[in-house]
């Protein structure tokens, strides 16, 4: 079986995310890293993978810049086989779309049997791009997994949604995205970390992919951001401490003089 | 005047609330056309009617009920090709957004996610990176989508002509590959639905596993109960009630957290809330920091004595 994870390389969430002058999204003045719930995908495509115990490989495929091969690099120290990282300045700015297109010719170039991805990047935290890669492959979309099932050719998933828990299935080649309820991600063992230096990492550019730089970018994009403005951060109000009981009868005036009550 | 399709949510029939606030919005932009993918549209007519439907397309979903996602898409690509409409509008539940993201990609146009505000143009706002940046934006190809959270807006009152119009929608081979093969109904709490309560109380690490302060207090005010990660993952409460960047994001007019140090995971879910207390025994705890009045305490002390005072003053 040959599994392709997706990952997405984000800045930091406890670094200062900010925009650029053009409205896009500062990916390379702060530091980032593996997408923290890319890393469930790629926990799911090794246990998959051990299942099988047969030549299986798992191929970790991103689309960014120069930086996001850190994210390729945790992926085969977790235990992936191989990356592939698409890199290609004019990508720099797409959409959603545009980011599923360049993801899906690539899938297209690799073996695959099985696509698997995260529930939703911990930057932009769409949750679409499965979804439209599922749409361009032409293949089931099994997706928002909080557990599942590898049975011959067909995945089995529970997914619990809104209103309702639910068992999906779907017959190979197709997407496959999990959450964070799927499976602790294991840590990068040290022999891991020794190992990965040695594995085979592709770099591809668009035109490896046959897509056309009219399609990508920021240019290309078919929505735009108007403007982005940092919301002053929250000031500290008052804070008690309770004694004897003080701490509710401020906290319940406090809910009265705010007519909550 | 454009039309403006909302695909309807509902459970067998009873709409949910942000379906009402998408009519409201629709209205701004254009005439609302209601779009119901069900198999009887009868207890949910009168309400979409009351909410400004000037037209509600009829899908029968016999072929469409045991599909995930890929059948609704087509339905509303082919309800975009029909109306040429000025937008179509759909909440932003995980499937809402996986309707979205095909639909973008089958109707060549641009999709907007996760939109706190859509206003004349259309133009929207989106809270991000917790809610520390506002994004204003818009799409430029195409007919607009956009998914909008609960609490974008107030749901209006505003009767519509209501107009039934069946819509016979041809269901490819294709997009009857995800089987639902089983589906279990989530149980009513007999409190508002998380991310639409314009109150929540969470619980965390703190509450020792024991909700029921949390609980008490919670149903004192009316609200809905959240929890933070560390809960969940304890297996205190269920996922459905996280409230988080892996879970829910809520934006209620009260949000309380009890025991919750507040990591950047759980503000991510509830900082942009209109009004924020927390009760924590540690005073250095991070939640501190967001809110507009705090208690220094243990919650197993102080919320059943506020409760208590709460459910006095209500007589």
């Amino acid at each position: 079986m040959n599994i392709v994870v997706c990952v997405k390389y984000v800045p930091d969430a406890t670094a200062d995310r900010h925009f650029e002058a053009d409205n896009t999204v500062d990916r390379v003045g702060v530091d980032g890293l593996l997408s923290e719930l890319d890393e469930y995908a790629v926990e799911q495509s090794l246990q998959i993978k051990e299942k099988l115990g047969d030549d299986s490989e798992v191929t970790v495929l991103t689309v960014g810049p120069e930086q996001a091969t850190d994210a390729v690099r945790k992926a085969l120290q977790m235990g992936a086989d191989k990356g592939v990282h698409v890199v290609d300045d004019t990508i720099a700015g797409s959409d959603y779309l545009a980011t599923s297109l360049v993801l899906a010719e690539a899938i297209k170039k690799i073996d695959h049997d099985l696509v698997v991805c995260g529930m939703a990047s911990t930057d932009a935290s769409g949750g679409v791009v499965p979804a439209m890669l599922a749409e361009r492959l032409g293949v089931p979309q099994v997706t928002m997994a909080s557990e599942v099932e590898l049975d011959g050719q067909s995945v089995k998933i529970r997914r619990d949604g809104d209103t309702a828990t639910e068992t999906i299935e779907g017959t190979l080649p197709l997407v496959l995205s999990v959450t964070d309820q799927s499976g602790e991600a294991r840590y990068p063992s040290f022999k891991g970390i020794m190992a990965a230096k040695k594995k085979p990492v592709e770099t591809w550019s668009l035109a490896d992919l046959g897509v056309d730089a009219g399609q990508v970018g920021l240019s290309a994009a078919w929505t735009a951001v108007e403007s982005t403005e940092a919301r002053p951060p929250r000031t500290q109000g008052e804070v008690v401490t309770d004694e004897d009981g003080s701490g509710a009868k401020a906290l319940v005036e406090f809910l009265a003089s705010k007519k909550f009550i | 005047m454009s039309e403006i399709l909302v695909l309807v949510d509902h459970v067998d029939g009873a709409v949910r609330k942000p379906t009402y606030e998408l009519l409201t919005i629709a209205r701004r932009l254009g005439e609302p056309s209601a779009v119901f993918i069900g198999s009887d549209v009868s207890s949910a007519a009168d309400n979409l009617k009351a909410y400004g439907a000037e037209k509600i397309y009829v899908v029968d979903d016999a072929e469409i009920k045991d599909y995930l996602v890929a059948p609704k898409a087509e339905v509303l690509a082919q309800l975009v090709e029909k109306t040429q409409p000025g937008a179509v509008l759909i909440t932003s539940s995980a499937e809402g957004k996986e309707i979205a993201a095909r639909l973008a990609v089958k109707t060549e146009s641009g999709v907007i996610t996760d939109a706190v505000d859509v206003q004349a143009g259309p133009v929207t706002t989106q809270s991000v990176f917790a809610g520390n940046y506002t994004v204003q934006a818009k799409v430029t190809k195409g007919t607009p989508i956009i998914t909008v959270k609960p609490n974008a807006a107030t749901p209006e009152q505003t009767d519509g002509a209501g107009t039934q119009e069946e819509f016979a929608a041809t269901i490819s081979e294709a997009a009857k590959t995800a089987k639902i093969t089983a589906s279990e109904p989530r149980k009513a709490t007999g409190r508002p639905e998380l991310t639409e309560a314009a109150i929540v109380v969470s619980g965390g690490r703190g509450t020792g596993g024991n909700f029921e302060p949390v609980e008490k207090f919670a149903d004192a005010l009316g609200a809905a109960v959240g929890a933070s990660r560390a809960a969940v993952d304890s297996g205190w409460m269920p996922h459905s009630f996280q409230v988080g960047q892996t879970g829910k994001t809520v934006s209620p007019q009260l949000y309380v957290a009890n025991g919750i140090s507040g990591a950047i995971q759980h503000r991510a879910g509830m900082q942009t809330s209109k009004t924020i207390i927390a009760v924590n025994k540690d005073e250095e705890a991070p939640i501190f920091e967001l809110v507009d009045f705090g208690v220094v305490g243990d919650l197993h002390a102080v919320l059943p004595a506020a409760t208590e005072e709460v459910n006095q003053r209500k007589g």
